[in-house]
């Protein structure tokens, strides 16, 4: 009998596979393309204290293997998140990760303390990392003091089990990864996108309105696999990897490097199944290699 | 229900100057309506968001859908070289669409008077519109905009309603935009639909006034099923997905009530 299970903080995953936040809402819309009984987890789209109206447009455009997307965290804030998506959630056996997104440490507090007794949600991942915000997001993933202080206020407001997101943008990721361990996390999360930048030269403009913007996509996997296994050498705690996972052999690949468990996020665009597919493909190869536990391969190169 | 299939190419021919007609045989054609679109895959995986494209007729018998599409960049550049017999990977059916029942009844009692406008490759999707409007018993008048005399999908206009023809450079129909047309032509309508630029849009919702205007809207889109929130626009209330007067032109769309959107 294969085992495919991973545990994270004591929350048992059916697998390891899961979506990048801000990739697939809260399940809704793919839920017409996938049966999200087949997921490890469902990780929602950021969601903030208040509502919050994303950037101008054009928000995304296409990149060489990628894309880049200056969303700006839109998105109906947690009282609508409660009374809509969580029960829509309540429907699926599977794991939900709710992704928090701020702009000061209070409001990240605000919707941790919130979501505490909502026993649908199973952890939560902090949004420390998103390139597309002025003020919150980044500011606090990219200074190893802040990070380290964040995540101490967080763990202090919420018992449910905390999930980093780390951004690749800093000189050091190891380091990062150290700044969350040492503040209480549970776990990390990485990578967030890269910042980018795209000049439509026919028009002579930024073909974002935000000018930069966060790549993801098969172009960035080379990255994030040498950040995964960086990090995941650095901590004690699980790291879940993401970071152009398309398929199965994409996730095997993350898990080597040290990811407990994966995301997929920007391929869902290009393929609404990929995320079966990668649970499919990671059985397939358990299959090829006489795995009988998906445990045995994390970290093993 | 939405999906992503493997459809086949019936043919493909130029109709114009960078203009080409497509048409794909997919399960997808049986739920296709005027003012929807497809996303269209490349088989360069260094290009791999879906390409937006509407949907410019459905077969009678349900089993292709047209695309009528300009090539803009590299990705339909590669689909005005696929052949009969080629496949093509499509995501849909997206969007909307048109109303149709709604608008053969907004004169109340006697039969509508629906005038559609389409400006460049926004007169596309106009002709799906034209045609299941015209066969609800609505009398429809087109009025399409070209650059020039090189038109495309006119005769198939006049089949369907009473057709007039705007060209930039005066050589063919009206000299000027869709409006002057309409005001040369003293043309008089119950409801109007227009897709095409921007500018033009902004200009039809402000001729309307008081009238009911559908226009459809474009923008760069990634996931196109309303999970990413790539593609808004600014709305006059709240919206129903994320509260904050930002629309999704995807799955909101891409067909809006003029009075409803801020453009």
């Amino acid at each position: 009998m294969m085992k495919t299970e991973v545990t994270i903080a004591g929350v048992t995953f059916k697998n390891p596979v899961m979506e990048g936040s801000g990739t697939f809402g809260s399940g809704m819309e793919y839920s017409e393309f996938v049966d999200l009984n087949k997921l490890g987890a469902v990780v929602t789209k950021g969601v903030a204290n208040v509502p919050w109206p994303g950037n101008p447009t054009p928000r995304v455009c296409e990149v060489y293997g990628g894309m880049l997307n200056a969303i700006g965290l839109q998105n109906p804030g947690i009282e609508v998140f409660c009374e809509r998506d969580l029960p829509f959630l309540s429907k699926y056996d599977t794991r939900v990760i709710v992704n928090v997104c701020g702009r000061s440490v209070e409001d990240y507090v605000e919707v941790a303390e919130r979501l505490s007794d909502e026993d649908r949600v199973d952890m939560l991942e902090i949004n420390v990392s998103c390139p597309n915000v002025k003020e919150g997001a980044i500011a606090f993933g990219t200074d190893r003091n802040c990070l380290e202080n964040i995540t101490k206020e967080i763990k202090a407001h919420t018992k449910k089990p905390v999930i980093m997101k780390l951004t690749p943008n800093v000189t050091n990721i190891a380091e990062m990864a150290m700044a969350a361990e040492s503040g209480g996390a549970d776990a990390i999360s990485l990578i967030n996108t890269i910042t980018g930048m795209k000049i439509d030269i026919e028009r002579r403009r930024f073909a974002l309105a935000n000018k930069t913007g966060g790549m993801s996509g098969p172009a960035i996997k080379p990255i994030a696999v040498r950040m995964v296994y960086q990090a995941s050498h650095a901590v004690k705690i699980p790291v879940i990897g993401m970071g152009g996972i398309a398929t199965g052999e994409d996730a095997i690949e993350f898990m080597m490097a040290g990811a407990t468990a994966v995301s997929v996020g920007m391929m869902n665009f290009v393929n609404p199944y990929a995320t079966v597919e990668c649970v499919k493909g990671i059985e397939d190869y358990m299959t090829r290699h006489g795995i009988e536990d998906i445990n045995e391969i994390i970290g093993c190169v | 229900m939405k999906a992503k299939v493997t459809g086949k190419v019936i043919s493909q021919s130029c109709i114009a100057p960078g203009i080409y007609d497509l048409r794909i045989e997919t399960a997808l054609a049986s739920e296709a309506h005027a003012g929807q679109f497809v996303g269209v895959f490349t088989k360069d995986s260094s290009a791999l968001l879906p390409r937006p494209i509407s949907i410019c007729g459905v077969s009678d018998d349900k089993r292709s859908i047209r695309l009528v599409y300009r090539v803009a960049g590299k990705g339909t550049d590669e689909f005005s070289r696929l052949e009969e017999g080629d496949e093509a990977s499509i995501l849909g059916v997206l969007g909307n669409g048109y109303d149709i029942e709604k608008l053969a009844g907004i004169s109340g009692s006697d039969s509508s008077k629906v005038l559609l406008l389409g400006g460049g490759i926004g007169i596309p999707p106009m002709l799906e519109l034209a045609k299941e409007l015209h066969a609800a018993g609505v009398k429809v008048i087109s009025v399409m905009g070209y650059r020039d005399d090189r038109t495309f999908l006119l005769d198939e206009f006049t089949s369907v309603s009473e057709t007039y023809v705007a060209t930039e450079d005066g050589s063919l129909g009206t000299k000027g935009n869709v409006l002057d047309a309409v005001r040369e032509n003293r043309i008089e309508f119950d409801a109007v639909c227009a897709c095409g630029p921007l500018p033009m849009l902004r200009a039809i919702k402000e001729f309307a006034g008081e009238k009911p205007a559908f226009i459809s809207l474009e923008e760069r889109m990634a996931c196109g099923v309303g999970a990413c929130l790539g593609c808004v626009v600014k709305t006059k209330e709240v919206d129903h997905h994320s509260h904050v007067n930002n629309a999704r032109i995807c799955t909101d769309g891409p067909v809006f009530e003029a009075s409803e959107v801020e453009i």
